[in-house]
């Protein structure tokens, strides 16, 4: 089989068949967003091979620093891989320099490997943290490797249904309890559309204060039990 | 140099062009399962091993040694099952040598998945890593494209869906010991009996704290039973048209013949089974 990358010869359609035959698949619906104190990544938990949920109660959300942590969506090997080897870096990073690296940094180097293996991976990753210089930020890097530092971003199979949502509803400064609405909107609403993307919404998030997950189930419309 | 060498892909592929069929690779369409307990983990497998439509193997063993408190259910392509799980089990024993310490699981996992991401998924498999180490009882899935999963309870192979099917509507927290056996093996029964890839026994090993026990064969439901008819001619049945008695003296004009002294011993190194 040759394979000759994702995207076609006019540079905007992807192939959305480039997964090798028995890969397991993200079709997944993540996110993070900048709210006043910091930022908030969400996902949804189901991971696929084909038409069979393989998990049903997947962890998307990684973290990669103490206050530095990723989404992930795209092949589940590739995305694993990656956000070791980020994983080893950053912590590296953090003890030679004996300060934690910056989430910008750690965006960098997720660009730098997704970049320069582009035509091996399928990788679509988010990157939020938080750090006492520069607060929290929110990084994506979709497909072909580039950097997009955004106020908010969306990824997966399922973001396609919810640009129009997230649009509408988006505000810039909301506190903490309007972003984990926001966010816990938005994925409700790609579950409900994306066929491969389901069951439960966890939710990271980073503050001063650290990290906090969050867990919502469907069995009570996704209401609760929220902090873990 | 380690590793796979690649120098017939030429040829294989200057072969398959010429229209020469690929030699088909031993699978084990395959039933393999995991369930954690309160106080370890139980892994369990079929003994089904297939060759396209032909059953290959009976009762082959699909539990892996890693190490004495980590063990390997596989499914996929039985050579690799089989070279991985021993490539990382010996690699385990020199890291456990030299640290001093007892292996973990999740280094084992670590190994597992670094090892098949290097081959991209060409490495076909798919295995269910448990195990006991001095942080507690683990359960992993590898993927063989390098993707692992952690969960209470997880099923591979062909037969997975069956498998699943029975853990999703029998499975409770915190379950002990014999239900957790019991589940696994009513799943892998699951899968023996509705997969076509599965079959034959079910194979069982539990892991806790103090021991690893193996349960070859712990349930055989698929018992060949004996033969009720059998096609031998009876004795007689065919005619004795004539018979001519040698006698030793005749016979040794032609040969030497030694007299035995104790004609039972030698018997009965001499004995051989003769079909009744």
């Amino acid at each position: 089989m040759q394979r000759t990358g994702m995207l076609r010869e006019d540079g905007i359609h992807v192939d959305m068949d480039h997964l090798k035959k028995g890969e397991v698949n993200l079709g997944t619906s993540i996110m993070a967003i900048n709210f006043r104190d910091g930022v908030i990544l969400g996902a949804d938990s189901r991971t696929t091979t084909g038409a069979y949920i393989a998990n049903r109660v997947t962890d998307k959300l990684t973290q990669v620093h103490d206050t530095i942590w990723c989404c992930r969506s795209g092949s589940a090997a590739d995305t694993q891989a990656v956000a070791d080897i980020v994983q080893y870096y950053l912590g590296m990073y953090g003890t030679t320099n004996n300060e934690a690296p910056t989430t910008q940094t750690a965006a960098a180097l997720f660009q730098e490997i997704c970049y320069e293996n582009k035509d091996q991976l399928s990788a679509g990753m988010i990157i939020a943290g938080y750090d006492h210089r520069h607060g929290g930020q929110v990084y994506s890097i979709p497909l072909g490797g580039s950097l997009h530092k955004q106020s908010y971003a969306i990824g997966g199979s399922g973001s396609t249904y919810i640009y129009g949502y997230c649009d509408a509803n988006w505000r810039e400064e909301m506190t903490q309890e309007e972003g984990i609405d926001f966010v816990k909107g938005s994925l409700q609403e790609a579950i409900k559309w994306d066929g491969s993307s389901g069951g439960v919404i966890r939710m990271v998030v980073l503050t001063a204060k650290g990290a906090q997950r969050h867990l919502y189930l469907p069995d009570t419309g996704y209401k609760g039990p929220g902090e873990q | 140099m380690p590793g796979f060498d690649f120098s017939n892909h030429n040829r294989n592929a200057a072969l398959h062009a010429q229209g020469v069929p690929l030699p088909k690779a031993t699978s084990t369409g395959t039933t393999i399962v995991g369930c954690l307990f309160d106080g370890g983990v139980v892994i369990a497998a079929d003994t089904r091993a297939t060759s396209g439509p032909i059953v290959a193997d009976k009762n082959c063993e699909k539990l892996h040694y890693i190490a004495p408190q980590i063990w390997c259910a596989g499914a996929g392509t039985a050579a690799d099952t089989e070279f991985t799980t021993a490539l990382i089990s010996s690699n385990l024993e020199l890291h456990s040598l030299s640290t001093g310490r007892k292996p973990r699981v999740v280094t084992c996992m670590t190994l597992l998945k670094q090892h098949l991401f290097r081959y991209q998924g060409y490495i076909g498999a798919y295995l269910v890593v448990a195990g006991v180490d001095p942080t507690g009882s683990h359960l992993f899935t590898v993927h063989a494209h390098g993707s692992t999963d952690k969960l209470p309870y997880v099923t591979m192979g062909s037969g997975s869906l069956a498998a699943m099917s029975v853990f999703e509507s029998s499975w409770k927290t915190g379950i002990d010991r014999d239900a957790a056996v019991k589940l696994c093996a009513e799943a892998i029964m699951a899968g023996i009996f509705n997969d076509l890839g599965s079959g034959s026994n079910v194979d069982v090993c539990v892991i806790t704290a103090d021991k690893t026990t193996l349960l070859r064969n712990y349930i055989k439901p698929n018992e060949r039973e004996k033969k009720k008819r059998n096609y031998k001619f009876a004795r007689g049945t065919t005619a004795v048209l004539n018979e001519k008695i040698i006698t030793r003296e005749q016979i040794s004009k032609y040969i030497t013949v030694h007299e035995l002294e104790d004609e039972t011993v030698t018997a009965a190194a001499e004995k051989m089974d003769v079909d009744t």
